[in-house]
């Protein structure tokens, strides 16, 4: 096994517990956006990477459960920290409603499909949907989350609040992978006929990735307007979809580590080049089709080992 | 070519109880009638052989036992459940696993992953189980890997554990895919051509693993064009050609009926 890799890993990390302490705030709030679309990569990677359903409308999932915490926060007061499980639920369960008819199509269909309900979502959201969603203004007015009676309010508080999730989320799905539940989505990838020939309800495993992984999309839409107090369409367009997409890919789909590293390449490189803005997206082009070239299988791909020789020496010797 | 003993041959009276049942089979793909009405009988604890030239409909038989087609008409029993409209999964938890004629391993996973899906509809752990840890999952999961591991070890695969399915040689990717369909822990194990593409080495040793899955109770039903591994490990032949059933019956007779020597054999001399 790779020893350098658990070393990189833990530097990383104590890199990133401490950039509060040396970024400025512009700089902090980078890496909370960078955090935010790891998050929904890391959601969408179950979709994507685990289970191989090509999905271009993750942005819709996110949509949700934004405009669910708002609506939840605003209308009736209910603190938009608690809102994240509700805005997990409503995006989970809107997932399972438009996957249920079209999960079964293959690859590319899924895939003009996906970028349709995004586009739904968006211009649902714009025409002000059941009067409740504020056209295209949005809504404003969320209020700031408070953990533990500190109001989180600065970009250095929010940092610790969202890579706190990404860090749980990491922690869960790494579990996840790990399980069950977690193999069936692979067999799914790797070939559904045989998956379902050796006794796996495949249909029920296409949904469950959808579900799950829209649920993570929703409660980062909550953190997202905690963290922005005003949330518009504008937020969650085709172009969101498209960079998700990109990052999962980019990274290697299937692997943690691959798609977090991708999220900072494909989100803070930018921003490190903001002067140079009009070429920036020439680059990123160039660089994509470099990659898909070269290295289609993605920054670090997915490992198929899982279990180390020790363990099944000390189960099963 | 029969200078080797079938090993089938001394036990003529086992207790002739059908497992599986098909009763006038028939399924059209457009124009084409590829199974015509159909039927014969799988007695439990027996190996029967399904044989025919290419195209005689063979696989089309397999893929409606399993679910992958519907029939038209006709009727597939299995223990006595009627397995009409059933989903494969569904098929599966009732006791018949398969393999394919073009092997189909999950490529870019391990050997032991693959086998694990073998063991998955066995399992309950989901997706808070998994997340939290619960000592149930963990100990649910160690079950499953101790049976796929004793599968491997039974197929002769243990070794190659933690390799990737796609870096197995031939031979070893056929008895991984019966691996994986024997984690599945079956009444009925369905092998579409399982020596296909085997060199004599490997189809003498398939030969003996078949017997060894008989030894445990689990009946079998395969195709396969080695006219030698069909001679010795079955003690039924249903023979079929252009959709329709020309002969069944003991190895020997169908060998010796005329129809089947003028569709199969006849241009086979081998045999």
């Amino acid at each position: 096994m790779n020893h350098g890799k658990p070393f990189a890993i833990v530097l990383a990390a104590a890199l990133l517990a401490t950039a509060p302490l040396f970024l400025n705030a512009y700089q902090v709030d980078v890496l909370n956006s960078i955090g935010l679309y790891g998050l929904l990569a890391l959601g969408l990677n179950l979709i994507l990477g685990e289970a191989g359903l090509f999905n271009m409308g993750h942005a819709a999932f996110y949509a949700v459960g934004a405009y669910t915490a708002a609506m939840l926060n605003t209308r009736y007061q209910i603190p938009i920290l608690w809102t994240l499980p509700l805005s997990g639920l409503a995006a989970g369960l809107f997932a399972l409603a438009v996957a249920r008819p079209v999960v079964h199509l293959r690859g590319d269909y899924l895939l003009i499909v996906t970028i349709g309900v995004g586009e739904i979502v968006r211009i649902a959201l714009v025409n002000d949907i059941f009067g409740m969603t504020g056209g295209a203004n949005g809504i404003f007015g969320i209020s700031r989350p408070q953990l533990f009676g500190i109001v989180i309010r600065r970009p250095q508080e929010f940092f610790y609040l969202i890579w706190g999730c990404v860090a749980l989320t990491i922690v869960l799905f790494l579990r996840l992978k790990q399980s069950r539940f977690g193999r069936a989505l692979n067999y799914l990838r790797e070939d559904e006929v045989a998956a379902e020939g050796s006794g796996i309800n495949t249909a029920y495993y296409k949904l469950a990735a959808f579900g799950l992984g829209a649920a993570w999309a929703g409660m980062t839409g909550a953190l997202f307007a905690a963290k922005m107090t005003i949330i518009s369409p504008e937020s969650f367009n085709f172009w969101e979809s498209v960079v998700l997409f990109m990052i999962v890919i980019l990274g290697g789909a299937g692997n943690i580590a691959g798609v977090l590293l991708a999220a900072f390449l494909v989100i803070g490189l930018p921003e490190l080049f903001r002067e140079f803005a009009s070429a920036r997206m020439l680059v990123f082009g160039l660089v994509m089709i470099v990659m898909m070239v070269f290295r289609p299988q993605g920054l670090l791909p997915a490992g198929g080992r899982r279990f180390s020789l020790a363990t099944l020496a000390r189960g099963h010797g | 070519m029969m200078e080797a003993p079938p090993i089938v041959s001394g036990q003529p009276n086992t207790v002739s109880i059908p497992l599986l049942v098909i009763q006038e089979l028939t399924k059209t793909f457009g124009g084409l009638t590829a199974v015509n009405a159909v039927s014969f009988a799988v007695e439990k604890g027996s190996v029967v052989g399904l044989i025919g030239p290419n195209g005689a409909g063979k696989t089309t038989v397999f893929n409606l036992i399993t679910g992958n087609y519907r029939p038209d008409r006709g009727r597939i029993e299995f223990g006595g459940t009627p397995l009409a409209g059933l989903r494969t999964h569904r098929i599966i938890a009732l006791g018949i696993a398969r393999t394919f004629q073009n092997i189909r391993l999950f490529q870019r996973l391990t050997v032991l992953e693959n086998v694990l899906a073998g063991c998955h509809y066995r399992m309950r752990g989901g997706i808070l189980a998994a997340m939290l840890r619960l000592p149930s999952q963990r100990r649910e999961e160690n079950d499953g890997m101790g049976r796929a591991l004793k599968e491997l070890e039974f197929v002769g695969l243990r070794q190659q554990a933690l390799a990737l399915a796609k870096n197995l040689a031939y031979g070893d990717q056929r008895r991984l895919e019966i691996a994986r369909a024997l984690a599945t822990q079956p009444r009925l194990l369905v092998l579409d051509e399982p020596a296909g593409g085997m060199n004599e080495q490997e189809t003498e040793a398939l030969i003996g693993l078949i017997a060894r899955i008989r030894e445990r109770g689990i009946t079998i039903l395969l195709i396969e064009h080695d006219m030698r591994l069909v001679m010795r490990a079955c003690e039924k032949l249903v023979v079929l050609e252009n959709g329709g059933k020309i002969a069944e019956g003991a190895p020997e007779q169908v060998r010796r009926d005329p129809k089947v020597i003028e569709a199969y054999l006849g241009a086979d001399d081998e045999a």
